[in-house]
């Protein structure tokens, strides 16, 4: 596999990564303590994520993870603490380390009233993917034949999932960060899911994915951490779901 | 991504959006004549609409402009798109002015409509001599009406109860392109005896207000959306 501008040469790999510039840890966190709406959602939270590794984030409702993701997306403000994600730290910026993070959370970030292929160009071009790279990220999701050209509007809950997933794939991000990715997709969608993520990972994508499906993220994760009383706990890999 | 490029991919977004879905054409534009005519019928005086038709096609694009501004944020907002632009690390500035630029093409084709609609209904006579201020009244008027429509779109897209709260916050601020505008177009279309040269100084106001509200959504607008 050789790299050329910054993207995967092999075209057997259709998930590309931008891989510039390299940083290792892609995430680290030091004490970090976060705010929402006057709860601390992270006091004093650890977590050191490397290059490639695909983390599955567990905990009861609440724990914050899904506060965790969007921190490490530069979306919530680090009150306390050191967070550096991609080189970035967010105590000084947080919009900085927004072009290389690629984030599906709860809605799907679609356009109703345009095709499949419409909305992927328009994410995939907001970082200058070409139209072989479209096409790709397309096929990727099984969106490449009679979807794609029907508007999103048209869609099942899990034909537009796995839209917002190719939209994900066209921007080629470093950094991934999924919350409850398997919500609403059928049985070929979550393989076509989880075949993605090792994909990408692979590529050299970092992948954090917070679920609730433990036994289907479980499999996918190379990592596991617990989060619960604002802090992360490491689960030892095959331990109690 | 440069600003000016994240500008042409949004405008080309949000147009194609509206050639996909037509709600401009198939609701602004009808719901636009349809205050021309409701304005004739309160009036129902030929020599007093002819008076007043300026006015009242700039109202009428305010009243539409709403209802676009709504529409232009609706789109962002209803599937987190707004959020995921966001996060993208598109540039705010560069949204700004790309859905300043598709709004400001909607309301040029909106404006146009009404003032044939002013011709039809109210009996407007559009005379050569001042067809230049004309195009310039309505070049720089919806360029601030953009701008304006944009900034205050986004600042409402986030809040409880934005439907009712937009036209509050808008309308004051785009009273004086309401009052420039308005002029300006009398001048140009000599009513009530006013002459070409007496618009030149609201052309002067007008542009004013868009560099205003260009340069400032430009700068503000990420705060805005991220906040």
């Amino acid at each position: 596999m050789s790299h050329r501008n910054g993207r995967i040469a092999n075209p057997a790999i259709s998930v590309a990564i931008r891989m510039e510039p390299v940083v290792e840890p892609v995430v680290q966190l030091t004490g970090v303590v976060a705010v929402v709406g006057g709860f601390p959602v992270l006091a004093g939270a650890d977590l050191t994520v490397h290059r490639g590794e695909i983390l599955l984030l567990r905990g009861p409702n609440g724990a914050g993870k899904t506060s965790l993701l969007r921190l490490c997306a530069g979306l919530l403000p680090v009150e306390r603490g050191v967070a550096t994600v991609l080189g970035h730290d967010l105590s000084v910026s947080r919009t900085a380390v927004r072009a290389f993070v690629g984030m599906l959370g709860h809605s799907n970030g679609l356009y109703a009233d345009l095709t499949v292929t419409d909305n992927v160009r328009f994410w995939g071009a907001t970082v200058g993917a070409t139209d072989d790279e479209i096409a790709a990220s397309l096929a990727r999701m099984g969106l490449a034949n009679r979807l794609a050209d029907v508007p999103v509007s048209r869609l099942s809950a899990g034909q537009r999932r796995r839209t917002a997933l190719a939209c994900l794939v066209a921007r080629r991000a470093q950094l991934w960060l999924l919350d409850e990715p398997h919500a609403g997709l059928d049985a070929a969608g979550r393989d076509e899911l989880d075949a993605t993520l090792r994909e990408a990972a692979a590529a050299g994508a970092t992948v954090m994915v917070a679920s609730h499906e433990l036994e289907r993220a479980g499999a996918l994760a190379t990592r596991v951490v617990e989060l619960g009383g604002g802090l992360v706990r490491e689960v030892p890999m095959g331990g109690p779901a | 991504m440069t600003t000016w490029r994240v500008a042409r991919l949004v405008a080309a977004k949000d147009l194609r959006i509206e050639a996909r879905s037509r709600v401009v054409v198939n609701q602004v534009l009808p719901f636009s004549l349809l205050v021309m005519v409701l304005f004739a019928f309160a009036l129902d005086n030929d020599t007093v609409l002819t008076r007043v038709a300026p006015g009242l096609v700039w109202l009428a694009t305010l009243f539409s402009m709403l209802v676009l501004v709504q529409r232009a944020f609706a789109v962002e907002t209803a599937d987190g798109a707004l959020d995921a632009l966001t996060v993208a690390g598109v540039r705010p500035s560069g949204l700004f002015l790309g859905k300043a630029m598709a709004m400001a093409v909607q309301l040029v084709v909106l404006e146009v409509v009404l003032l044939f609609a002013a011709i039809v209904l109210y009996k407007v006579d559009v005379g050569g001599a001042g067809i230049v201020l004309l195009v310039t009244t309505f070049v720089a008027a919806t360029t601030g009406l953009a701008f304006v429509g944009t900034l205050y779109g986004g600042l409402a897209s986030g809040a409880k109860g934005r439907e009712t709260l937009l036209p509050l916050l808008m309308l004051p601020v785009v009273a004086p392109v309401l009052i420039g505008a308005t002029r300006a177009t009398e001048a140009a279309l000599g009513t009530n005896g006013a002459s070409p040269s007496e618009g030149w100084p609201w052309i002067g106001l007008l542009v004013l207000f868009a560099a205003l509200f260009g340069a400032g959504g430009t700068l503000a607008f990420g705060t805005l959306i991220d906040a």
